[in-house]
């Protein structure tokens, strides 16, 4: 069963993560080097910067045309045989699977990886139906025996050590005590999914794009878990959000030439599945999810954020992200992405993500499809101090910061009143009971500012 | 009103006004020697490639590829006809032998539908795949691929890249997730 972390704020969570500092450094590096790897492969590529071009204009027209391309996939699914659900809420969603697998008459199926499952909470909600969910992304496997949610969306174990997954495993899997090896540890992990593969009547898969001109559905996966998964059941249900729409085929070219390198700096992912029609005697469902992304649609500042394509890039680059790990920050998907997502759904749960970031933009920089990420931080947090979501400490500060620069006298006071008592007390700031300064040390305050350096040197 | 409909005209009201931009091309840098590039490519990503002159050598190069106790039921394209039964019949499979459409030398991905999977299952469940090409079938990238399937009429079509992997335990790179340990990529000169 998953347990969701108490709704707390991003703050209090990365200082939680912070006290073991080994750990922080060692899950920096780690994430680091996939962001180098994403690097290399994009510098293979001399046209890369088109790519990103051309990708960001396919998602520009798909969100102008949204309602178009929607009904031409619908149509074009329904011809080759897929039941087509719509859903406006995660609980209609969770309800239209549960039925399904309902009529199918078991109490145990097989889910490979799936945001929008997450984001809809629908382990927990089948579980609470009775239903047996067993994740089969090698990853998400792990964090599902550790009763956790993933802590990022392509590497969902990335802030687990061997040695803990070698106990994990000891005690679930009855692997022998002490034994960390990820050659073993996979060896064991594929024997005990193959028995569920092997058992499971019902699939549950998620979906990378789909396709509007021929009503099909590409799902990528490295493991092949999706594609076991699908081929040995009698039911796939395909989960997705109403945004993962692109119109053509030929469009797949672009995105799957962006999609790995950003991601894990792959070429490609092992397997990218083209599901048009179910084999014979099987069914294939999609389940269409709008989850508040059809009003998001509406607003010129933060309707980019729908073109997002699931890469992960934007977590690996982000400093913040690298150093406060994927639980901090209380949500579905995590990361910069993720803290641009969620104040959407609900400001007053989330509005502490996008003052979780530096805004140094490399999320925007490395984006496959040009997503203004950091411009979209800096917009929300706007929007979240002036609808009074923002902490009081902040909106206070904020206020005074204000009132200060919009006076030059007042400002030239404040400096000089602080440069003082700097030098001369720099206990007054430098407290328990100023956060700013927990994990930061002071420089040493200069004796004049330099206006008043210049207005003296420019006399003399 | 229906989900369906109250979503569909939520986005017909809010979808932004008509997105003009002209489709910008793209440079496709792929004026290298393909064959050379996918051999490489696949090579780098865990996958193995074997070059022949004719189709009729593929038993013979495999015996010395694949260790001998895997050899026991391979499933010849030739005689390749879908034997009646469950998907999970062929959780045995050791080796399976499959003609696939086109390679991609850009990423050493393979192009395969159900039309020549025997079972949709098969490509996934067995435990070395052996995927046959021509050579002159290799495209430089998958700009190429999607115009050569562009119009194609499959069921089911998926693209494979070397053995199933994951890297989900610390970042260790281990081939063989849940799909086949190995994949070989057999090119038929002739």
């Amino acid at each position: 069963m998953k347990t969701k972390s108490p709704i707390t704020d991003h703050a209090s969570l990365a200082e939680k993560f912070n006290r073991d500092e080994s750990r922080v450094d060692w899950h920096d590096k780690t994430l680091w080097f996939v962001r180098e790897k994403r690097d290399r492969a994009a510098r293979q590529l001399p046209e890369w910067e088109q790519l990103r071009e051309r990708a960001s204009q396919i998602k520009s027209d798909v969100l102008s045309h949204l309602h178009e391309y929607l009904l031409e996939f619908e149509k074009n699914a329904r011809s080759n045989g897929v039941f087509v659900h719509w859903a406006e809420t995660p609980e209609e969603h969770n309800a239209i699977v549960q039925k399904i697998i309902a009529d199918q008459g078991v109490d145990s199926i097989v889910k490979s990886k799936s945001m929008l499952t997450e984001e809809c909470h629908l382990n927990e909600y089948l579980e609470s139906k009775g239903i047996t969910v067993v994740d089969t992304d090698l990853g998400e496997r792990i964090v599902q025996l550790a009763g956790e949610p993933p802590s990022h969306i392509v590497l969902p174990c990335i802030h687990w050590k061997k040695e803990e997954i070698g106990e994990l495993f000891h005690k679930h899997l009855g692997t022998p005590k002490g034994n960390a090896d990820p050659i073993f540890l996979t060896e064991a992990a594929r024997h005990h999914l193959r028995e569920k593969f092997m058992a499971s009547r019902v699939a549950i898969t998620g979906v990378n794009f789909a396709v509007a001109e021929t009503g099909e559905i590409v799902v990528c996966t490295n493991e092949g878990n999706a594609d076991l998964g699908v081929q040995l059941a009698d039911v796939h249900i395909a989960c997705m959000g109403i945004e993962k729409v692109i119109p053509k085929r030929k469009d797949l070219g672009v995105f799957l030439r962006l999609l790995a390198r950003s991601a894990t700096g792959q070429p490609v992912t092992t397997y990218s599945s083209h599901f048009q029609k179910p084999r014979a005697g099987q069914q294939m469902h999609i389940v269409l999810v709008d989850n508040g992304r059809s009003e998001r649609l509406a607003s010129d500042d933060f309707r980019n954020a729908l073109k997002c394509i699931r890469c992960g890039a934007c977590f690996n680059t982000c400093p913040v992200y690298r150093r406060s790990g994927g639980h901090s920050y209380h949500t579905a998907v995590a990361g910069p992405i993720g803290s641009i997502l969620a104040p959407g759904l609900d400001m007053k749960a989330y509005g502490d993500l996008p003052f979780a970031s530096t805004l140094c933009g490399s999320c925007s920089n490395v984006c496959p499809v040009k997503i203004d990420i950091h411009d979209q931080l800096y917009k929300w947090r706007q929007v979240i101090t002036e609808s009074g979501y923002a902490s009081w400490q902040k909106t206070k500060g904020m206020h005074v910061m204000s009132d200060t620069l919009s006076s030059p006298s007042r400002y030239n006071r404040a400096g000089k009143l602080m440069r003082w008592l700097l030098r001369n007390f720099p206990i007054v700031v430098n407290n328990r009971l100023n956060p700013w300064f927990r994990q930061r040390e002071l420089p040493e305050a200069p004796e004049e500012s330099f206006r008043e350096w210049y207005t003296k040197h420019r006399k003399a | 009103m229906s989900s369906r409909e109250r979503i569909l005209s939520r986005v017909k009201a809010n979808q932004p006004g008509s997105h003009t931009e002209s489709e910008k091309k793209i440079n496709v840098t792929n004026d290298f020697d393909v064959v050379a590039m996918f051999r490489e490519t696949l090579v780098s990503i865990g996958g193995s490639v074997v070059e022949i002159t004719h189709e009729s050598e593929i038993i013979d190069k495999l015996s010395t590829l694949l260790p001998a106790r895997a050899v026991t039921n391979v499933l010849n394209p030739n005689d390749g006809h879908k034997k009646a039964g469950r998907p999970h019949d062929l959780q045995n499979t050791d080796v399976a032998i499959l003609r696939a459409e086109f390679g991609v030398a850009e990423n050493g991905a393979i192009w395969i539908t159900d039309s020549t999977m025997i079972d949709r299952a098969l490509p996934f469940i067995c435990l070395h795949l052996v995927l046959v090409i021509r050579k002159s079938e290799i495209v430089p990238t998958m700009h190429e691929a999607y115009e050569k399937i562009a119009g194609a009429r499959y069921e089911f079509g998926t693209f494979i890249a070397g053995p199933s992997k994951t890297a989900d335990i610390e970042q260790s790179l281990v081939l063989g997730a849940h799909g086949a340990k190995t994949m070989t990529c057999v090119i038929v000169s002739a």
